[in-house]
């Protein structure tokens, strides 16, 4: 009878979602890149995908409630992300 | 829709040309055709524009564009509506956005022209990058 205690059991895969992140104008200077892939936790929100980006030191000058847009749709922090959205993060728009 | 909606909507680094807009709206029952354009212009802000430049969210501007639009031919008793906006480097002058309403009486055609550079500069995912005669240059915010 094997140890079960020490028996090596199978990698816990904890279900994520990776979205693709785009910043445009302002935001992309705040954080100095135009693109990145974020993994998240499964049934995470835009708020979630935020406020996570925001505990990255090198992204901690992005607003903390700015607009959102996820594939091309404005969207409120509330919104579910699934694997393969393109979130966008909007700064104040000034077109016209 | 028809086939005179060719332009419609338009997200380009190309020149605009408002005599080919003009061509893409209104048929023999629109008696009224309104045509806004917006220049760039040499102040803002008491300061002194030298040079200007539009950056896009290309796919999304597109498809707000389009819903400025649609929405706006529904809430008012207009014919056709085409808008166009440039993205990339602008001169002083240069035509920076144009909106031509066709439609079968004025008021009709001056308010949705009113509406649609009005969510234009609501919600359209496109920012302005002005450099000014001081040697600074800053992101708009509207």
């Amino acid at each position: 009878m094997p140890d079960t205690e020490t028996r090596p059991g199978p990698d816990i895969v904890r279900p994520t979602t990776v979205v693709s992140v785009r910043f445009f104008a302002r935001y992309r200077d705040l954080a100095g890149i135009s693109a990145c892939e974020v993994e998240l936790a499964e049934g995470a929100t835009v708020g979630d995908l935020i406020a996570q980006l925001r505990a990255d030191h090198r992204l901690e000058s992005l607003p903390p409630n700015p607009f959102v847009a996820v594939n091309r749709d404005y969207a409120d922090f509330g919104q579910l992300l699934t694997s393969g959205d393109e979130v966008a993060l909007i700064p104040p728009v000034s077109g016209g | 829709m028809d086939g005179t909606s060719q332009v419609r909507a338009l997200i380009t680094p190309e020149r605009i040309d408002v005599a080919a807009l003009i061509e893409t709206v209104g048929s023999t029952a629109d008696g009224a055709l309104t045509v806004f354009i917006g220049r760039v212009r040499d102040t803002n802000e008491g300061r002194r524009v030298t040079g200007l430049t539009y950056e896009a969210y290309e796919e999304m501007a597109q498809s707000v564009l389009e819903e400025i639009i649609e929405e706006t031919e529904r809430a008012y008793e207009v014919g056709h509506i085409a808008a166009v906006h440039r993205t990339g480097q602008l001169e002083l002058g240069e035509i920076a956005v144009a909106v031509a309403v066709a439609a079968p009486h004025r008021a009709a055609a001056y308010e949705a022209s009113r509406s649609v550079i009005e969510e234009i500069k609501v919600r359209l995912p496109i920012w302005k990058f002005e450099s000014y005669a001081d040697g600074v240059a800053e992101w708009q915010r509207q």
